[in-house]
């Protein structure tokens, strides 16, 4: 019996102020490694300024079967846009 | 949803080039080739950093010692992301890894030649490098998102390989009389290896079928090697190598290289397990595999330690 | 500058910039044997590092000479007797344990060393020492994880680990000797009381072993050399590896 140890999902936040987006996957045994092993394969070419590592297990996601209900509602939302609404000619700039 | 149904679906995606992602059903057959073929790409990224390794010691200055010791560690990377995505679709690292050393799962059978001189780091670069390029752009647009996601990441990171590996060549070209013999040798003894990278020819290649209807594979063999000769050729000449193919002329009807035969027997041999390099590939894998077992086993005792004090 | 200092300068430099240049070459050898893929990934880091140190460090060492050699003429055509590495950098990479301690008790002395260092009068060594100070930090942090992992691992990491830090520990006072150059040095204010690094080494290195559960080693005998030249047979070795191609075609350029 071996083990690769644990799977993490990487999230890197490219500046300070911008987004986390997630990067891809580390294999890790504990907090410590995984944080550094993904500062390591992901932020080799100065990509980084903040990292979050999760265990992939922790992650709880939506079901494919579930995209139509789940998202479809919102489809014909369109009064959540600003482009729907008319603005009185020569008003200016909201 | 039925099941039927689902597969319809899947279907669908495919024809719509949406890209499928893990846990949308798909057909059994889909997910095994696919798993089939990323790992065996993430065999080869990992096999491939020895024969490069082989030189890192002996780089013949400090600006390419680290060149080549980050282009290796970047191979690293690539294997792990593609190990990552091959993951999504339900095996483990372990029997990944397990596969490899039972001989279950392959690897490309370009690593299996032997570096034998400086410029052979060049020709790996240059040749082996270019043509893993042409191939993992096309990849990009196939049909399984964590694969395209991955080569993506590898395309742009492996940017910088072929150049440093380009660069290598054409120094070595302009310098002295032994430098330019060592480079030729190299073109010599890779050319053909490289072409065989691609694959059989069309007509040959017996899991065509099902990954082009899927989407996974997008551009044929021969296609591809047919890029590749093109893009390289040129380059060859530019710093004086000659192409080892004395059949080798262009076409001007297909405005592409017309190239002689490959010896496919010697690919034949070669994925057998008689290449010069087979053994010692995969003992080394398995060696340090074992070596680090010990390091692995620490590191998930002490996980358990730590998550009983807490 | 006076010729005495400038002598005392450069063979500072060289130090700093063997020590560098060994370590990356030692830490290269890991490519492709790392117990997991992403150590190997974070090996080759430590050892681009260091090699990159190395670059800059013999580049302002190779100014010092009368006729200025290059940092490569400096890494790849000087023989055993003219590198001044400790004697812990050059010894080989052992297993996993045996490399961790090593890197521990350099980057502790490295990540000490370099603080005082960007405090110098020279203020060439103070810019290099800025950059080098965040590196062997992470070199430190990386190297003190694995201590305490191992340490508190299973028995066989344990005792791996235990046997590494007491072998190794007879190579350590070597780096604070204070050799006529160090010296000279520090009475301007260019390199530091290396007594004054020792107590904080000794401190940082106590606090992981106490984390890792291990017990500073007994004393034993301590090797010295370095600072006039004198190796292990190691060096000879490492050098013949490196050099290779540059003395086999002394007349290429790469």
């Amino acid at each position: 019996m071996d083990t690769q140890l644990d799977l993490w999902e990487v999230f890197v936040q490219g500046k300070s102020g911008g987004q986390f987006m997630h990067a891809g996957s580390v294999h890790a045994s504990d907090k410590e490694m995984a944080l550094k092993y993904a500062r390591d394969l992901y932020t080799r070419r100065n990509e980084g300024s903040a990292i979050w590592v999760v265990l992939s297990n922790n992650i709880v996601s939506s079901a494919p079967e579930d995209a139509e209900m789940f998202f479809d509602p919102a489809n014909d939302k369109i009064y959540r846009h600003p482009t729907f609404y008319t603005m009185p000619e020569g008003a200016l700039q909201i | 949803m039925k099941l039927a149904e689902l597969e319809t679906n899947f279907e669908r995606k495919i024809q719509a080039e949406e890209k499928i992602e893990p846990r949308d059903t798909m057909p059994e057959a889909y997910r095994l080739h696919l798993i089939r073929q990323i790992s065996q790409h993430a065999h080869s990224e990992v096999i491939g950093m020895q024969p490069e390794g082989n030189w890192v010691s002996r780089a013949p200055s400090l600006r390419a010692k680290q060149i080549l010791l980050a282009k290796i560690q970047d191979e690293g990377g690539h294997g792990l992301y593609l190990y990552s995505a091959a993951e999504t679709l339900g095996i483990s690292r372990d029997e990944m890894i397990r596969q490899l050393h039972e001989g279950k799962a392959k690897y490309s059978n370009i690593f299996n030649y032997p570096t034998l001189t400086w410029a052979d780091i060049g020709a790996i670069g240059w040749l082996v490098d270019g043509a893993a390029i042409v191939n993992q752009v096309a990849l990009q647009r196939t049909s399984f998102g964590p694969y395209s996601r991955a080569m993506f990441r590898i395309c742009k990171e492996e940017s910088f390989h072929q150049r440093q590996g380009y660069e290598i060549m054409a120094t070595m070209m302009k310098g002295t009389a032994e430098q330019k013999e060592m480079a030729q040798d190299a073109m010599n003894r890779w050319w053909w290896p490289s072409l065989m990278m691609f694959g059989p020819h069309d007509g040959d290649s017996p899991h065509s079928g099902d990954a082009f209807k899927w989407k996974i594979k997008r551009k044929s063999n021969d296609e591809l090697r047919q890029k590749f000769i093109d893009k390289t050729v040129q380059q060859a000449y530019v710093i004086g190598l000659a192409i080892p193919d004395p059949l080798l002329k262009w076409n001007e009807e297909k405005q592409g290289y017309d190239h002689g035969p490959i010896d496919w027997s010697e690919f034949k041999r070669v994925i057998s397990g008689n290449g010069p390099c087979n053994r010692q590939r995969m003992e080394h894998h398995k060696h340090w595999h074992e070596e680090g077992r010990w390091v692995r086993e620490a590191a998930e005792a002490y996980k358990t330690r730590i998550s009983t004090l807490n | 500058m006076n010729m005495e200092l400038k002598e005392a300068l450069q063979k500072f430099l060289l130090r700093l910039g063997d020590n560098a240049l060994i370590q990356g070459q030692r830490l290269c050898e890991w490519c492709s044997r790392a117990p997991m893929l992403e150590e190997d990934i974070a090996l080759s880091n430590l050892a681009l590092d260091h090699i990159g140190r190395a670059q800059v460090l013999l580049d302002y060492a190779g100014q010092t000479y009368g006729a200025a050699k290059s940092a490569d003429e400096l890494a790849f055509r000087r023989s055993e007797r003219q590198y001044y590495n400790f004697l812990m950098a050059e010894m080989p990479i052992g297993n996993f344990a045996y490399t961790i301690a090593k890197q521990l008790y350099l980057s502790a002395y490295e990540e000490l060393l370099y603080e005082v260092l960007s405090q110098s009068t020279d203020t060439n060594l103070s810019a290099i020492s800025l950059k080098a100070i965040k590196e062997a930090r992470y070199h430190f942090s990386h190297a003190a994880d694995w201590c305490v992992r191992l340490g508190l691992g299973t028995p066989e990491s344990h005792d791996k680990l235990a046997d590494a830090i007491n072998e190794l520990w007879a190579y350590t006072d070597e780096f604070f000797e204070m050799s006529d150059c160090d010296l000279l040095l520090l009475q301007h204010g260019i390199a530091p009381d290396q007594e004054v690094i020792k107590k904080h080494w000794l401190d940082k290195i106590g606090k992981v072993f106490m984390r890792a559960g291990f017990t500073m080693p007994s004393e034993v005998y301590q090797h010295h050399g370095s600072r006039q030249g004198i190796h292990t047979e190691h060096l000879g070795h490492l050098l013949c590896e490196m050099q290779f191609l540059q003395r086999a075609h002394p007349e290429a350029s790469w």
